[in-house]
């Protein structure tokens, strides 16, 4: 009887038992700095003891007169589509070498590829802010194709920042998406290409007509964390950098964030900063999701 | 045939253009200071000139307090968040209960959110606890990944009902019934999700840094950081590569060992979802 009871208090107090760790950290430490963030971007705070409320003050300076938010938005914006434009053909264009037929150690050339998205962005960074050095391997690279010794000034030329940013991210991350295309192209149902052979096709037109349609949900996938990861970007451009980078060609959002916040100390700015990313992103997502909508429709 | 033979070729060489910088980096950790200088790879030559200084030279950093401490919050933060989500997405996935609908939308939604917007909020609330410069700053607030719940609600949704029944019949509390038979059927998911979360906090930088303040409890990320912007390492980078090589070796070598279960449990999540 008693053994009864006990049995069916804990049938019915194990969901709540088993999610209330996970729910308890989960307000304290997400919800209630979340909602605290966006109450301190409409204050103004000298570190975290003084804390003066200023309305709107901090959004309508960031969109209307600070040239350093406008800058790190640019150079962002800048960085993402590039990263997004040459990284995804990249890793397609592997994925569809490494699927093709007749491949062997395919598993090593995979790993090959992939090894480089274990190394975190801070240590990428810091291996390419000596290969990037004037006198650096790929300067020296460049200098033995040429013929002649070149010093181009990759980290310390405002021209060259942001290319350089963009080399050491596609190498981190071009076997990354390469795994999920290959794992995509496996999935492809082999009858699609014979039906295509029997028609005729060769192999640029089964790409284009048969790999290419299969892929697209993956592909709209890739995008779209291409974006937010790329607008999220910080920890790689600060080590590989030392910072913004020369005049300022490598600050971005986050960045930005870092600097007003704990930097300057004025964590409701910083907030007011984190809110406008929060928006760009909401921006994107929105519309990528219509974009989604119509390829749907038609 | 010339067609396969052209395609490995290629494949080796953008094979070698991926690996060049590991092979860059593992030459200059054990070349002397004039040899970085002088030499692109290796010097041929006097192989005997090769060196294990700069690893001991690492000595006169904290590098061996930073690789512990870094061993240490990696493998704290793995075990919660694979605890407590596997728990809490258990609950999503196989019980009906009040506010679950709810939570669950909310949890959606703060999924959308750039993490970096809680920073502001977050760095308050640990000076308000007293918690800067301690681990309990990134243990704590680090211990639950929503993204981790919805994965292990997503796995679990596909154990069979039966078989939870079957263990409330043999008398399974419904603890038991989580570790005995919820999580094995999972297994292959928790591999895979174990690897990632322990790669993201090694890897792990913009909170760490933010928080600590010690030089002493720094994390791999941050003492690295530190050392590359030192004026006296300019040239003489091999200390640095050293200690470089030694950060990443160690996943390299377990991904390495376990790329089977990661690689596959890491597209097969993504296909479906």
């Amino acid at each position: 009887m008693n053994r009864d009871r006990w049995w069916k208090i804990q049938t019915r107090a194990a969901p709540y038992l088993f999610v209330s760790p996970f729910l308890i950290i989960f307000c304290l430490f997400l919800l209630y700095p979340l909602a605290r963030s966006l109450d301190l971007s409409f204050h103004k705070t000298f570190g975290p003891r003084h804390v003066v409320f200023t309305g709107w003050s901090n959004y309508r300076f960031l969109l209307g007169h600070d040239v350093l938010f406008g800058l790190a938005v640019l150079n962002t914006a800048i960085y993402t589509v590039a990263f997004v434009a040459i990284g995804i053909p990249l890793s397609l264009g592997l994925a569809v070498l490494l699927n093709s037929r007749g491949v062997r150690l395919r598993n090593l050339f995979r790993f090959s590829f992939f090894s480089s998205y274990l190394v975190g962005q801070v240590f990428v960074g810091v291996i390419f802010f000596q290969l990037f050095s004037p006198d650096g391997l790929v300067n020296q690279f460049i200098g033995t194709i040429l013929g002649h010794r070149v010093v181009i000034p990759w980290l310390s030329s405002p021209a060259m920042a942001m290319p350089s940013i963009l080399i050491a991210s596609l190498w981190l991350a071009t076997g990354y998406g390469m795994v999920y295309f290959l794992a995509a192209l496996q999935a492809v149902d082999p009858e699609l290409y014979e039906a295509a052979e029997i028609d005729g096709a060769g192999a640029w037109a089964k790409f284009f007509h048969v790999t290419l349609p299969d892929l697209r949900p993956m592909l709209l996938y890739m995008v779209l964390i291409g974006t937010i990861g790329g607008f999220q970007l910080f920890e790689l451009p600060f080590v590989l950098l030392q910072g913004a980078g020369p005049d300022g060609r490598g600050l971005t959002i986050v960045m930005y964030l870092f600097i007003a916040g704990f930097g300057a100390g004025d964590l409701g700015y910083a907030s007011a900063i984190g809110w406008m990313l929060v928006a760009i992103l909401l921006i994107v997502s929105l519309a990528r999701f219509r974009l989604f909508k119509r390829e749907i429709g038609a | 045939m010339t067609r396969r033979i052209g395609l490995h070729l290629l494949l080796i060489c953008l094979a070698a253009a991926a690996i060049l910088p590991f092979l860059w980096l593992v030459c200059a950790a054990f070349k002397t200071p004039a040899d970085l200088l002088n030499s692109t790879l290796l010097p041929w030559h006097h192989l005997d000139r090769l060196t294990l200084n700069n690893f001991r030279l690492l000595g006169d950093r904290p590098f061996g307090r930073w690789l512990v401490n870094s061993i240490f919050l990696a493998s704290a933060h793995t075990v919660l968040v694979v605890t407590l989500g596997s728990l809490g997405g258990f609950a999503l996935a196989k019980y009906q209960f009040a506010g679950k609908g709810p939570i669950t939308l909310i949890m959606l939604a703060t999924l959308l959110m750039p993490p970096q917007v809680l920073l502001p909020g977050s760095y308050e609330l640990m000076y308000r606890l007293h918690w800067l410069d301690s681990y309990l700053a990134i243990i704590v607030p680090g211990a639950v990944s929503v993204f981790g719940i919805f994965l292990f609600r997503q796995a679990m949704l596909g154990v069979p009902d039966e078989l939870l029944q079957c263990g409330r019949l043999d008398g399974c509390s419904e603890l038991r019934i989580w570790w005995d038979i919820a999580l094995p059927v999972v297994r292959p998911m928790i591999g895979a999700y174990t690897l990632l979360s322990f790669l993201t906090e090694w890897n792990s930088f913009l909170w760490p840094q933010i928080v600590l303040q010690t030089e002493s409890k720094y994390t791999l990320p941050i003492g690295l950081n530190g050392l590359t912007g030192l004026p006296e390492y300019q040239h003489n980078y091999g200390i640095v590569m050293a200690a470089t090589l030694m950060s990443i070796v160690p996943v390299i070598v377990l991904f390495f060992a376990l790329q089977r279960d990661f690689i596959s449990g890491l597209s097969s999540g993504a296909v479906k979802g």
